[in-house]
This record gives C-alpha cells, structure tokens and sequence, in this order.
C-alpha cells in the first residue's frame, strides 16, 4: 500500500526510455518515503518484461497481458490502472508526458479524482503547511514545472488527494540501473473485468515511425529560435551541425513557426538534452527552453541583444548576427582541423 | 444527415507574446498586460467542427466556454467564422479551478446539452499546456476519447475516424459516436470571420453584456434570438459546490518563484575573425568538438 507505481510504456514491444526514466527516479522517491516501487505494463507479449525491469529497482511489476492490449488505447489501459490504484492505493504514480501519457493520465485522474501536474521538470519530496488552516502534511511530492510562458516557475502539491500524479517529458530524468541483479515480484493482472464496451474504439491504421532525429545522444547541438527569422536562415544551423559532427534544434518559437520541425524541439514542451556542445542561434532563454538544455557541457549564445536571458547561463556570449557567426565557426573549425 | 457538435474552447491569455511587464513586481501574473485570445487549437477543433457542417447540411456548431464574462468574446468570433451560437459558463464560484474542476464545470454544461454527437475540443490551451481538460471531460461524460486529432476523416454509420498526430507518425482509429476528439495544432488552419456572418452576428450578446446595451437594439434580441448567446451561472448547472472552483481543485500552488537564472562568468566575444580563430581553437584543444 501507498507505494510509488509508474506506468510502462510500450511501443512495438520496447519498453519507452521515459518509463525507464520515470522508474529511475521513481525509485529515488521510493526510497526516500521507504516504499516500494512498483511498475504497471499493459500489452502483448509481454513475458520477460521483467528482466528489462527489475534492474531499475523494481519491486513490484503488474502484468495485464491481451492481444487486444496493444497496441494502446484508452478505456482497457484506464481501466486496468483504476483498477490496480483502487486495490493498491498508491502514494505516487508518474506517467510519460508522451501522446500516450498525455491520453491516460488525465482520465485515470478523473476517475480517482486526484490532482495530476502535466510536464513536471523536477519531482521532490517535501513538507507543506497549509496557510489559512495551519494544517501540516508529510512527504508531499513536489511537482515542479515552468508556467505561464516560462516567467515563473510554479510548485505544485495535492495534499488531499491521493495518488499524487505526475507526468514527465522524456529526457528530463536521467535512466540509471538501480542494481542489476536486483529481484522484484510480478503480478499477472485478470483482464476478466474487460467487456466489449472497453475495446469499442478501434487502431485501423499505424505508421509509426523510428525517430530519424536522435536529440538525446548528440554530443553537439546547434539550435535556433525564433531570431533565426526564417526556415531559409536555418540552412546556417544545418551547415554549422553538419561540420560539427551534430544536429540542429529548435526551441518552440522557431518551431511554431515553422522554422524547423517539431521532432527537433529543445525544452519543457520537447526534448531535455545534455550535449557537451550547446550552441543557441537567436534564442532569448525562457525557462521553458532552458529547462531543456542547461545541463549542457558547454553553451554558447550568439545574439544580437546582449541582454537576451540566454546569456546568463551561457559559457560563451558572441554578441553579433549569426549571418556572420555561423559562417566564420564552419570556417575556422575547418581551418584548425586541417 | 445533421450532426450536433459541441466545441469546447477557452479565452486565453496570449502567453507567446509575454512582455517585460507580464508580471507584477510581487510574483503574480498581470493579466492586464496580456491580450486575451482564443486559445489556437481550439481554432483547430472549430475548423473540424465547420468541416463536418460543411459535409452534413442540418449540422449545429455550438460553443460551450467557461471563463469570465468577456470570454463571450470568442463565442461571438466563432459565430464569425460559422458556428451557431453558444454556452458561457461563468461564475465566481468557478474561479482558481484547476484542470479536474474546470472538466468537471463543463461536463454539467455539456450534459446539459445533450443528446450530441460529438464534442471537438482544442488538445490543450497555452496558458497550461496540460491537456487533461478534453480526456477528463469524456470522462465524466462517459464517452470515448481521440486526443491529438489532425483530421477527421470520416463520420458514417455512427461511427468517426481520425487521423491522430502522435510523435512518431500517424495513427487513424474509430470510434463510436458521441465521443470527445481534442484537435492538434497540426491540423488544418481555423478559416477566417465569413463577412456575411459577421454582419449578421456582429450584436451577439449575453444576457449580462446586453444590460449594458444602448435601449435602440433591444428589439433587434426579439426578432433575432440566435443573437443572444446563453449565460449559466453555477446554479444553472445544479453542482456540487464542492466541486467547483479552488475548494474542487486538488492541486495547489505552493509556490511561485519569479525565473532568474542564476549567472554563470561568461567570455564576451564579438564576430571578429581572431575571436572566431581562438574560440574554434579552444573548443577542439579541450576535445568540446573535433
């Protein structure tokens, strides 16, 4: 009872990065509270998940297993989850911030009535008076997230309700084995309580495809925002990367306006990367943004106004119009790598 | 074949276009300093919605919007571009409600309205970015869901199919109808205010907005009924009060923290070429890159 449970994503049969992120901090949390960890993967096929899983620190792995589980869609996976919190009544449950997450997370909560803080940067336990009654509350999760166009950060709590929910983006928590040869108990969940008005909504069609952009694992990142001013001016980027051994980015702006693709977006609403290189081309720095990228190596900011917030947390400031930065870095990277 | 569809939409305030006084010096937000808009993508969702009355003569576009009395705002700018009309759920007693408050407020008003087709909503407004409102609305509707719509593709024999915008591709599913679809940004465009339709609609008012009406137009609100546009107080929607609002919110804000970002030392450096040579020369002498 009143353990940290996460949910499992499963793609294709692999289990997504995020839940294994999600389990890596949610055993943090875990022990912290000393609880258990407990994990929910709902699919086909699903046998040997666990030995994916019990090295995260698993102790705990529910199991519903149906050809018609996968691939997802809501009302069986909500039910199931309702389901397992109404008999296990657990303390935490996080979820991806990912189409999946974002479909699920919000419906279980309105069965189970809790609160649920959407794209949490950072999760930490805390205590909590509340101000008008004086009353005092233990080891609440802490939901931290940028709000309101990244001018505050907010810290979000449900002291009442329970469970405390929370989703993440991928890449914001790091994946780490907790302890390879760590044992964790599984639990064949009963799908028995399934009926045809669950699987009323039909998957006739999937394309899905492998990402061809991998943000994650590149050492260097040359990203772009709305200062960039065009799709055109982002050819700069590209040439930049290309030399550079790296990919391009986008922070939202350059994205929404359609500078540069959604795949590619750095920050709270998109990718979290940790390059040794971080190079941000006409990005001011709302915190949304930085929040995906100040773990950064090393960042450089090239912007035209010095004041930009970006600069801050920059490494290196070159104050000038990319036009001219860009073109002059291709040139003396090649010159000195000769 | 008419259908009758609900939009689910809300005024927004413009968080892209966040100035250097969007805050007061005491943390909050200054919701004077912001423009309010209607939230882009439940534009998405209208556009789906006109589509489909486009298709099936007979089809009804209503609007359903919680927020303050302004918010009838982006009722009138619907009926602009090709709704019929709509609901504005406003009360005191609503304020400070977080995303489970606010879906359980317009569950009652859609309820309300039923039967329906179909509800349409926007995936998620800008001001949170949360989208939970949509899903928990089917929820407490008891209804499917298809959230990240791009385009409804079809609507035959009771049933609905969607092409959903996921991460990694595409995905087109069925549901039986009603349903709640929530529309993504990637969907097409909302069309621009009809003149025709504008002129017709131009004096739609609330009840409350029409009180403050020069006494010229009064009669204009008994030969034109569709010009009135509905107001429902929290009692109108018989809740419990216990849900509404902050006391129905389970999530609270601890703390707000203003954003400063705390200042690392860093190397001003200007375009020049000996700036450019040495910064190159450093980064591949410390193996940043190279």
């Amino acid at each position: 009872m009143n353990n940290v449970f996460v949910y499992i994503e499963i793609e294709d049969g692999a289990v997504a990065d995020v839940s294994l992120e999600l389990l890596t901090k949610g055993k943090k949390l875990a022990n912290q509270l000393e609880k258990k960890l407990e994990a929910i993967a709902i699919g086909f096929n699903l046998q040997g998940l666990e030995k994916e899983l019990f090295p995260y620190g698993v102790d705990v792995l529910h199991v519903a297993d149906d050809k018609r589980l996968a691939p997802y869609t809501t009302l069986p996976h909500n039910k199931i989850v309702c389901e397992i919190f109404k008999r296990e009544q657990p303390e935490i449950a996080l979820f991806g911030a990912s189409s999946v997450g974002r479909d699920l997370a919000p419906r279980i909560c309105s069965t189970t009535g809790s609160g649920l803080t959407a794209d949490c940067t950072s999760l930490e336990i805390g205590d909590h008076t509340d101000p008008k009654t004086k009353q005092e509350y233990k080891n609440l999760l802490y939901q931290i997230r940028p709000a309101f166009g990244g001018n505050i950060i907010a810290t979000i709590i449900n002291p009442d309700t329970r469970p405390q929910i929370a989703t993440v983006r991928e890449g914001v928590m790091k994946k780490e084995i907790f302890d390879a040869n760590y044992k964790g108990e599984v639990k064949k969940f009963d799908i028995s309580i399934l009926n045809d008005a669950d699987f009323v909504v039909k998957v006739i069609e999937r394309e899905i495809e492998k990402s061809k952009v991998n943000l994650k694992a590149s050492q260097v990142i040359v990203a772009g925002g709305y200062g960039v001013g065009s799709r055109e001016n982002f050819k700069l980027l590209y040439e930049l990367a290309e030399v550079l051994g790296g990919e391009v980015a986008g922070s939202r702006a350059a994205v929404d306006s359609g500078f540069v693709d959604h795949e590619r977006q750095v920050g709270q609403t998109g990718v979290t990367v940790r390059p040794k290189l971080y190079i941000a081309c006409g990005i001011s720095g709302a915190v949304q943004h930085t929040a995906g990228m100040q773990e950064s190596s090393i960042i450089i900011s090239i912007n035209n106004d010095p004041l930009a917030p970006i600069n801050t947390i920059a490494d290196y400031v070159i104050s000038g119009d990319l036009n001219e930065v860009l073109p002059k870095m291709v040139k003396y990277y090649k010159q000195n790598t000769k | 074949m008419g259908l009758k569809i609900l939009v689910l939409a809300k005024q927004v305030p413009d968080t892209r276009n966040v100035g250097q006084d969007a805050m007061k010096p005491d943390g909050t937000v200054n919701r004077a300093a912001l423009p309010a808009i209607f939230n882009p993508e439940d534009l998405n969702a209208l556009e789906q919605a006109l589509r489909l009355k486009d298709t099936f003569p007979g089809t009804t576009v209503h609007i359903v919007t919680m927020g303050p009395p302004r918010a009838a705002e982006i009722i009138r700018e619907a009926m602009f571009r090709g709704a019929d009309g709509g609901y504005l759920v406003t009360d005191r007693a609503f304020a400070g409600a977080d995303t489970l408050a606010t879906s359980y407020t317009l569950s009652l008003a859609v309820k309300k309205l039923a039967p329906f087709d179909l509800i349409l909503a926007g995936r998620q407004a800008i001001d949170g970015d949360t989208a939970q409102v949509g899903p928990q609305v089917a929820d407490k509707v008891a209804v499917p869901q298809i959230t990240y719509a791009e385009e409804i593709q079809s609507v035959k024999d009771g049933k609905i199919r969607v092409k959903r915008r996921l991460e990694r591709g595409i995905e087109i599913v069925e549901s039986p109808l009603p349903c709640v679809v929530t529309v993504h940004s990637s969907a097409a465009e909302c069309r621009f205010r009809n003149s025709k339709l504008t002129m017709k609609n131009k004096h739609a008012k609330t009840l409350s907005e029409l009180q403050e009406t020069e006494s010229s137009y009064v009669n204009l609100y008994k030969t034109s009924p569709w010009l009135t546009i509905t107001e429902w107080s929290a009692n109108d929607l018989n809740p419990d009060f216990n849900c509404l609002g902050l006391t129905g919110s389970p999530t609270k804000v601890k703390t707000i923290e203003n954003v400063v970002l705390t200042a690392k030392e860093s190397v001003q450096l200007t375009p020049s070429d000996s700036d450019m040579d040495n910064l190159m020369k450093e980064l591949i002498a410390n193996h940043t890159i190279g």
